[in-house]
């Protein structure tokens, strides 16, 4: 066995597909007050969220770069377009989607699912959603599953209005400012009181348009006793230029509730993924992450959890996939502020090909937590010895009265597991990809399988070529 | 006469730079049980590593025949494919991967086609139960967790399972109880039952030997077959150690 590992380009081609956008709408590069009131008009805005469109900008050019992580030099907002829409108005109903659309949704395996195993589905292309559809039980039991757009045309726009940007606000950072006054497109889930669903919602965002961005914005709130199980998939063709994705997700868990959050991130690898999540919970409630990283130039994502009720809890369950030209910034933040609250982050991250992985961690407990818990974890797996990983762990810890662990790992893939495998008859790449389906294994049983099969061949795509 | 499945001709093989077998002679005819014993670090392992292609074993001179093929320079997933199979001294721990699912893609890659779930379940369950093992470890991990014993019943496990033509055990029985060896036989039994297979068994003692017909017994001595003989051979080394030449 040679000792470097050659990395060859993988066949993306499932995804890499691209439709020709000569008939979108499109407005121009950069970011200017004209752009954004043209974009405000666009979406016949209220006038709260034009001002606080306006705002954001404000904030946004008064707030520097992040410092602290990958370098963020290859993107200039300059050359982005922040809005682009494709001259379809949004159907409920797959046959009215325009067929190139409808055509990328089908390839990406969406109408499939939807038959299949969800509740609802929502798809967004480009910065506009193009298809929405909930199942008539869902609806029936008062399930509201829609784009924010739409939302505000209804009796939720209260609702609405006193949740949207309250949890990641546009002072948070500057991407959370500049999502703030461009953000389009998304989805708002209201699940009644003790409403369970018994399948998941999910949301596709494609960004098919070159040197576009996509700001889709995610509220959901999960009323008293309900359960939630809600799906996110991304992916985007490859350009040569740099694209970007600035969504916010806020969560809102009430009392007693459940939400599952779901992601499976393909974004292409020229796209510069700086998403902020968080969710907020309430006494007794839980939020559930899983995330499974695997696209993206660059990505600055690290989902955080307020723990403000009583015996609150989160769990988060992610992967991050590194492959060459990738630097992937990711990790978790769960801030625990009432007593008996409890946290569990457990996290891999795989790199190759020269492929970087950090892992950022942080964990608040405040004064009042007392009998918290908190367990962090974090495996790393490096395929050759070109690849990087790197864990940075923080701690804030403000009462003697509660319970930490924490647990890191970072190794290389055994020569000797290859060998075992290879001596029952395995090519080494087969080899290879099972040792890091079986890393991956705490993420994949957590999916729904039709989305475990997508993890698992998303791991096989980036195993391609690996031959040592 | 049978014909010869192994054929080693003058093997040496070394280990970063160092020679540990120089010269090795051995020749296996087709459906019959040779011993390989020998004292500790004197080349048995790395000869049974050597035949089935690791990568950190390096032949420096010297041929490996198999089934009327010089597969010196071939891989271990070529040499599995043609029906080699080592049942290793210290199976590797996979997390994430069960054992059923591992036999099963590895019997898809020797056999070079698609196994049904529902035959293959059928199977592995009733080699199971030649093996007293619980279904329940089919669906653990691979080797995760395992202790010393179970470990090398899922070796055994993954030998009736795959069904190849020649098979090496590395000291199987080490580290075993009496009850563990006597299972751990009697899928040895099985083995020979089912397929006539043609067996290299690397071992220290003749527990693991006393319900099974040996052919031949050979005796390793710093990286070189030293002695060969008939049954008659193991017993003498068991009396009386392997210094006493004759």
């Amino acid at each position: 066995m040679k000792e470097k590992t050659y990395v060859e380009d993988i066949d993306r081609s499932m995804y890499d597909f691209r439709n020709e956008d000569k008939d979108a709408y499109r407005l121009e590069e950069g970011l200017t007050e004209e752009i954004v009131l043209k974009i405000s008009e666009e979406k016949n805005d209220p006038d709260w969220v034009r001002d606080l469109r306006l705002e954001s900008l404000k904030i946004y050019n008064s707030m520097g770069l992040p410092n602290w992580g990958p370098s963020l030099d290859g993107l200039d907002i300059n050359h982005i377009s922040t809005y682009v829409k494709k001259n379809a108005k949004m159907a409920d109903n797959w046959e009215d989607v325009p067929a190139e659309v409808k055509d990328t949704f089908e390839k990406l395996g969406i109408p499939q699912a939807e038959r299949k195993s969800l509740a609802g589905v929502g798809a967004q292309y480009d910065s506009e959603l193009v298809y929405h559809n909930v199942k008539d039980s869902v609806a029936k039991s008062g399930v509201i599953y829609t784009d924010i757009e739409s939302a505000l045309k209804t009796e939720y726009a209260d609702m609405i209005k006193e949740h949207f940007m309250k949890l990641i606000t546009p002072s948070d950072h500057k991407f959370a400012a500049l999502h703030g006054a461009v953000w389009s497109g998304g989805s708002f889930v209201y699940v009644p009181k003790g409403v369970k669903l018994d399948f998941p919602l999910q949301s596709y965002f494609r960004l098919n348009a070159k040197g576009a961005g996509q700001f889709e914005h995610t509220l959901i709130i999960v009323d008293e006793g309900a359960d939630l199980h809600f799906i996110e998939g991304c992916s985007a063709p490859k350009y040569n230029v740099a694209n970007l994705h600035a969504g916010a997700v806020e969560l809102f868990v009430h009392k007693n509730a459940r939400l599952r959050y779901s992601t499976i991130e393909n974004w292409s690898k020229n796209m510069y993924n700086l998403n902020s999540k968080r969710a907020l919970v309430d006494e007794g409630g839980k939020i559930e992450w899983i995330t499974g990283s695997f696209g993206s130039h660059l990505s600055y994502l690290y989902p955080m959890s307020i723990l403000r009720g009583k015996g609150a809890k989160m769990e988060f369950t992610g992967i991050s996939f590194a492959n060459e030209g990738q630097n992937l910034d990711t990790g978790a933040k769960v801030v625990q502020l009432a007593p008996e609250t409890s946290s569990v982050m457990s996290t891999k991250s795989i790199s190759k090909g020269g492929g970087v992985c950090t892992f950022r961690s942080l964990v608040k407990i405040g004064k009042d937590a007392v009998n918290s818990k908190s367990a962090v974890s974090c495996e790393s797996l490096m395929l050759d010895s070109e690849s990087r990983s790197d864990t940075i762990p923080a701690m804030d810890i403000r009462t003697p009265y509660a319970d930490i662990g924490h647990e890191a790992q970072i190794g290389k893939i055994s020569d000797e597991a290859v060998f075992y495998l290879m001596s029952r008859g395995l090519s080494e790449e087969d080899a290879k990809t099972l040792i890091v389906s079986g890393f991956a294994d705490n993420v994949s049983k957590e999916l729904p399988l039709e989305y475990a099969i997508e993890m698992n061949n998303l791991i096989r795509l980036e195993m391609k070529g690996s031959i040592g | 006469m049978s014909n010869t499945l192994l054929q080693v001709k003058d093997l040496h093989v070394g280990v970063q730079d160092k020679e540990i077998l120089n010269g090795v002679n051995l020749e296996i005819p087709e459906g019959e049980t040779h011993v390989l014993m020998g004292p500790n670090g004197t080349g048995k392992s790395t000869l049974g590593y050597a035949l089935i292609g690791h990568p950190k074993y390096e032949v420096t001179e010297g041929r490996i025949i198999f089934d009327g093929e010089d597969i010196t320079e071939e891989g271990a997933d070529e040499r599995a494919k043609k029906g080699l199979f080592l049942s290793f001294q210290n199976p590797l721990e996979v997390p994430g991967v069960s054992l059923s699912a591992f036999i099963k893609s590895a019997l898809e890659q020797v056999k070079g086609e698609r196994v049904k779930a529902w035959d293959f379940k059928k199977k592995l369950h009733a080699t199971m139960d030649v093996l007293n093992m619980d279904y329940e470890y089919a669906e653990r991990d691979l080797n995760v967790g395992f202790s010393g014993g179970e470990k090398k019943k899922a070796e055994i496990l993954q030998l009736l399972m795959l069904e190849p033509k020649f098979a090496i055990l590395d000291e199987t029985d080490s580290g075993l109880d009496v009850d563990a060896v006597r299972t751990v036989s009697a899928g040895i039994d099985e083995y020979k039952k089912r397929t006539g297979g043609t067996l290299l068994i690397i071992t220290h003692s003749a527990k693991i030997l006393e319900s099974l017909k040996v052919d031949r017994a050979h005796v390793m001595i710093e990286g070189k077959i030293d002695r060969t003989g008939g049954r008659e051979l193991v017993d003498e080394i068991n009396a009386k150690g392997f210094e006493e030449k004759e």
